[in-house]
């Protein structure tokens, strides 16, 4: 299987699926800490996936969201941003209301 | 390789004429900015959308002699 179809399994078959470094128990960047940290704190399941264990997937994510940093967050399939974006969605309500309108918490 | 924030301003004002730009070096190392940038070009698009230009901007700099910028974009 290519990465681009390896990618976009893993966003079809989690409703969050965040591309992170580390892991959410135990996140390695502190841009990453933050958007799994507000995903825990909104109570979503989300699956985290740890680019620091597949060079293919951090740098083949980069390409297929034309993004160029992690984290990077996916819901129901949509890239819905990186750190700053989630962060200022978080700050605003907006992502509460994403995730309660995609009935996700 | 860092850059500063004079040469962060650079590249952006070279694709994003009409921007005004506030950038802190948060720690003080040359490697953690974050950037407040408004123009008019980010009226009515997404955050997202938004967001990449900025990134363009800095021709794929990014992740790379910038490890980190933290963006905020606003219209005009």
């Amino acid at each position: 299987m290519n990465i681009r179809s390896e990618i976009e399994n893993i966003i079809n078959n989690n409703e969050i699926c965040l591309f992170m470094k580390g892991v959410p128990e135990a996140p390695q960047c502190g841009f990453s800490m933050t958007v799994s940290n507000i995903l825990k704190h909104l109570g979503a399941n989300f699956k985290g996936v740890n680019v620091l264990d597949n060079e293919e997937i951090r740098n083949g994510v980069k390409t297929f969201s034309d993004w160029p940093t992690i984290p990077q967050l996916y819901v129901k399939g949509e890239f819905v941003g990186g750190c700053d974006i989630v962060k200022e969605m978080y700050e605003k309500g907006e992502l509460k209301e994403l995730l309660k309108s995609k009935s996700l918490i | 390789m860092a850059l500063s924030i004079e040469e962060i301003k650079k590249l952006i004002t070279s694709s994003i004429p009409d921007a005004t730009i506030e950038i802190k070096d948060l720690v003080g190392d040359s490697n953690h900015y974050s950037a407040k940038i408004c123009s008019k070009i980010f009226n009515g698009i997404s955050k997202i959308e938004q967001h990449k230009l900025v990134y363009k901007s800095l021709q794929g700099k990014m992740g790379n002699e910038l490890h980190a910028l933290s963006i905020t974009t606003e219209g005009k």
